[in-house]
């Protein structure tokens, strides 16, 4: 053992830990990140605050659910119902269409598309882009396409003799599918990632037995994945309640005497009346109670809904590190 | 062992397979379909196959008395009545409306600029000199009795507002996605990233709500400028709405930096802010540009925001206490008035259009960064 | 010999009984009492305490999983960066606690270096890669900055290889260089100790030839821990060597005493490859 040999060169002063080495320039900036995070969650809270300091105690069964027959402005009699009800009305009938749309998607993207085809990238390519479309757009969309394209020609077939048209206007059934196909991205995306948690051996254990590759993914990798869809779900109607913009063309009614009776009817919608009460109120002041309540109720729905899907994605997510 | 040989036939499974890969073609489909449709209704503006000179519009006269005469159809893109509005009307009205077309005729405006067709790309996007102002001027005023579509000031407006959006939110955001991902304790960032997040579960309508109702008059209160709604206003609460895409994806992009840069930095002594800002930042840069580039799109496309909180005065200035109007809030404003077909019409989806085209070039930008980006941080490993 | 005046150490530590006397009777420089790691509930190592001497190459070698790295990083504070780690005991570096409430975790790093498993160099050039170290020691001018770089990689052995491309990416260097460049820069900053956690289990046998060739070369002036599961190189670099089994330290001695006559049943069955 030759290093044991006492000509070893000489060891190097020790230098101590203790030295102070506070950087100011580093706690200085951290705290600064700290700062800037703490000021959008401050932000947060006071929207959130001020929403429901100032609109919690409006509400009262009989705005929760009287109707605004008389006068939507007048403080004492007018309610949302009918809001409700049609904001509810699109978004449910918004689910019928997206949900299984993004899902096969979805399954199709990470159970069957080989990962690195051209293909495969211009799917992709389509939902990220679709996730950027401007809502106006998808208005407009809904209008050119829904509306004019789809109704108009439904109508020369089934109605050639109806002056008015039945099919070829804003309606109940355009305004959902005008949100469906601005959802699908939020669909698509959750559930995607719930599925890539699903880890192999599930899939491989499943085949191993003999079953196809159809039977793993309705019997094995999607029902594991319910927790993500119902996710892509929940987003996605969270996402369409509060949408205005696509709808102001294809279906929201400034307002109706009656709930809408079938699926070609207009509707009166909660998010657009929290911009028609904003806007068109005669006396803001004295309608800043309804406006507020309405707020409220929309808020409750949108983001009570989205605070669940938050919950449930940040479980996804971390089972899926625990298995990276 | 008798194993089967062969591939036995599967019919269900292949049909499955097949209508599996044909559903998830609907994103591309509907992309696609946008695309047509949006550009479809814009497209006779585009080649300048549209015409909103006054001249030509009160060439054909069309007397009261022929009205039977004259097929429905017809007669509603004569007198430039909507669908709906066409349906209301009973024979009387119209036979009105008829008369006052005639008088209205008669009165055509003396003006030199009735003559002109405001819907050429000269006028849209040019100056011009119009009659009764002092020069050349840039007017966006679809409803006056000249048609004047000066595309710019709305391209002002959106860009005023963006801009200021962006300014406010950008760093913000920026800052406090390095704080979640690399400085925050753990524990601290299971809960701050789903709170900052909550933010975009906030309907843009009830931002453009609290901008109204709320921040307006604090701001004016506070800064004592003329008009309450104003470029500076609409972007702070635009600021709001982009603040959890720019996060979110300057986050993603942070925390997708291999671990081992930061052991690496530690190990050599360096504070947790210095690995951050040094290390891990430069990494994941180009995910932090694409964040920026995504809240971009998704600035310039916010309606609702912008549509409540800006004044929607189509003035051309820099100063962003001026009231102002974006293209997105001027198609939601004024689509519902305009004749389906008319030359409105096709301006307003010509703005559609460009909107979706920034935003398509936006995202593909953005998409490919963070494409490549993760493809060099996966691949590294 | 002036040395017994340079090495305070020596004066800092007075030799008691409590301190475990180190192969070769070099003087100890990091001393381990009765340490026990937690992970949560699991205890990842169990009551260790022996001493690491002064400018030896100290190999710790045991089963994956027996918590040779773990102990590892206990010496520069790694595992502050997990969640739900708890210690007891101590470890003292130049006889100083390194889990004492006023050491700085910075300052303790900066002489305590570190070479990875994996090669991590930063995504900048080669030379950015060991400026990054100085810089963060305070270094400014350019010139000394440069004259370290490349006595460093000459160090590093890697310095021929790389000298016409030091402005190029750092990532386009091969694996057994990119781990070289690791070595460079953890020695640019001339830490007392250099820790290794297996620096080259992913590397080919030519690459590995020649960081072992390094190690040999940088005992000499600093003091070296190296993780590995591979005997061979164990017993070819290493003064001293340490068997863990299970989160326990098994045996720790002169290197040539534990491959050829260990004290314990468990050192030779692993040393003979009959378990591990």
């Amino acid at each position: 053992m030759t290093a044991s040999t006492p000509t070893a060169p000489p060891a190097p002063p020790a230098r101590r830990f203790r030295a102070s080495t506070f950087e100011p320039v580093s706690f200085f900036c951290t705290g600064l990140t700290g700062l800037a995070t703490f000021l959008i969650l401050a932000i947060l809270a006071l929207i959130l605050g001020n929403i429901f300091l100032q609109g919690g105690a409006g509400l009262s069964p009989r705005f929760m659910f009287g109707n605004a027959d008389k006068d939507m402005f007048d403080v004492a009699s007018a309610g949302v119902w009918p809001m409700v009800f049609g904001t509810a009305a699109r978004v449910i009938l918004m689910t019928l269409f997206v949900i299984p749309i993004g899902v096969t998607t979805a399954s199709y993207l990470t159970e069957y598309a080989p990962a690195l085809s051209p293909f495969t990238r211009i799917i992709r390519g389509a939902v990220n882009n679709l996730a950027g479309v401007p809502s106006i757009v998808f208005g407009l969309f809904g209008l050119g396409f829904f509306i004019s394209a789809v109704g108009g020609t439904l109508d020369v077939f089934l109605y050639p003799d109806s002056p008015k048209p039945v099919w070829g206007k804003a309606a109940l059934i355009w305004a959902s599918l005008t949100l469906a196909v601005m959802t699908l991205p939020v669909v698509i995306v959750a559930t995607e990632e719930s599925l890539r948690a699903i880890p192999l051996g599930l899939r491989e254990a499943s085949l191993a037995l003999g079953a196809t590759k159809l039977q793993t993914v309705l019997r094995v990798v999607l029902p594991q994945a319910l927790p993500g869809i119902l996710t892509g779900g929940i987003l996605a109607v969270s996402r369409a309640a509060g949408e205005v913009a696509p709808i102001l063309f294809t279906g929201a009614a400034y307002y109706m005497a009656s709930l809408p009776q079938s699926l070609t009817d207009q509707f009166m919608d909660l998010a657009y009346h929290v911009f028609v009460l904003s806007t068109q109120s005669p006396d803001i002041e004295k309608t800043r109670p309804i406006l507020y309540g309405t707020v409220v109720v929309l808020l409750l729905l949108t983001f009570a809904l989205n605070l669940v899907a938050i919950l449930i994605r940040a479980r996804v997510r971390r089972n899926l590190r625990r298995l990276a | 062992m008798g194993l089967h040989r062969g591939h036995r036939a599967r019919p269900l499974e292949w049909l499955a397979e097949k209508i599996i890969l044909l559903i998830s073609l609907t994103a591309i489909l509907v992309v696609f379909l946008i695309f047509l449709f949006v550009g479809r209704e814009a497209w006779p503006v585009v080649i300048g196959a549209t015409n909103s000179s006054l001249a030509q519009e009160y060439q054909e006269i069309i007397p009261p008395e022929d009205f039977a005469r004259v097929p429905p159809a017809r007669l509603r893109q004569y007198l430039g009545l909507t669908r709906q509005q066409f349906e209301q009307m009973d024979e009387e009205t119209l036979k009105d409306l008829m008369a006052l077309r005639i008088e209205a005729k008669a009165q055509m405006p003396d003006d030199p600029d009735a003559e002109l067709n405001t819907t050429e790309w000269r006028y849209l996007l040019g100056p011009h000199q119009w009659t009764g102002y002092d020069r050349p001027a840039y007017i966006w005023q679809p409803v006056s009795q000249i048609h004047k579509y000066n595309l710019v000031p709305l391209f002002i407006g959106s860009l005023k507002t963006t801009f200021v959006a962006l300014l406010f939110a950008v760093p913000l955001a920026i800052a406090a996605a390095l704080y979640v991902s690399q400085l925050a304790p753990p524990r601290a960032r299971e809960w701050l990233k789903p709170g900052i997040e909550l933010l975009s579960g906030i309907p843009s309508v009830v931002l453009g709500f609290f901008a109204l109702i709320v921040m307006a008059s604090f701001f004016q209160a506070l800064f004592g400028y003329p008009s309450r709604l104003n470029a500076f206003v609409a972007g702070l609460a635009l600021g709001l709405a982009v603040i959890p895409v720019v996060f979110s994806i300057a986050e993603d992009a942070l925390t997708s930096v291999p671990r081992s840069y930061t052991e690496a930095a530690l190990a050599l002594g360096s504070t947790r802010w210095q690995a951050a800002w040094q290390i891990v930042l430069p990494a994941a840069l180009p995910g932090v540009f694409a964040a920026t580039v995504l809240g971009f799109g998704r600035a310039i496309g916010e309606t609702m925001v912008v549509l409540m909180a800006s004044g929607n005065a189509s003035i051309v200035s820099g100063n962003l206490f001026d009231s102002t109007r974006t293209l997105t809030a001027t198609i939601a404003a004024e689509l519902a008035e305009t004749v389906v077909g008319g030359h409105h019409y096709r301006v307003l989806f010509l703005l559609g259009a460009l909107l979706f085209a920034v935003t398509f070039i936006s995202n593909l930008v953005g998409d490919l960064v963070i494409h490549r980006l993760k493809g060099q941080l996966e691949g590294k490993r | 010999m002036v040395a017994p005046l340079l090495s305070p150490l020596a004066r800092v530590t007075p030799p008691d009984a409590a301190s475990p006397a180190t192969p070769h009777g070099h003087p100890p420089l990091i001393e381990v009492d009765r340490l026990s790691l937690y992970y949560g509930a699991a205890r990842a190592l169990h009551d260790i305490s022996f001493a690491i001497p002064e400018r030896l190459v100290t190999a710790f070698i045991g089963p994956s999983g027996c918590g040779k790295s773990t102990l590892l990083r206990c010496f520069n504070r790694m595992n502050d960066l997990i969640d739900n780690v708890r210690l007891e005991g101590s470890v003292r570096i130049g006889g100083e606690d390194i889990y004492a409430r006023d050491i700085d975790v910075i300052e303790l790093r900066k002489r305590v270096g570190m070479v990875f498993q994996r090669s991590n160099p930063f995504p900048k050039t080669i030379f950015d890669n060991i400026a990054y170290a100085l810089r963060l020691q305070g270094f400014r001018r350019k010139s000394e900055i440069a004259d370290i770089v490349e006595q460093s990689l000459h160090q590093a052995a890697l310095w021929d290889e790389v000298k016409d491309r030091l402005h190029a990416s750092a990532l386009g260097l091969s694996g057994g260089q990119q781990q070289r460049l690791c070595i460079a820069r953890a020695i640019a900053i001339k830490p007392d100790i250099l820790l290794m956690d297996e620096p080259a289990s992913a590397l080919d046998p030519l690459a590995t030839a020649k960081i072992e060739d390094l190690i040999l070369d940088l005992k000499r002036q600093f003091t070296i821990v190296i993780v590995t599961h591979n005997m061979q190189q164990a017993a070819r670099i290493s003064d001293a060597t340490a068997f863990f089994y299970l989160g326990e330290l098994i045996e720790h001695d002169a290197t040539g005493k534990i491959f050829t006559n260990p004290a314990r049943k468990q050192t030779e069955d692993y040393v003979t490859g009959r378990f591990g």
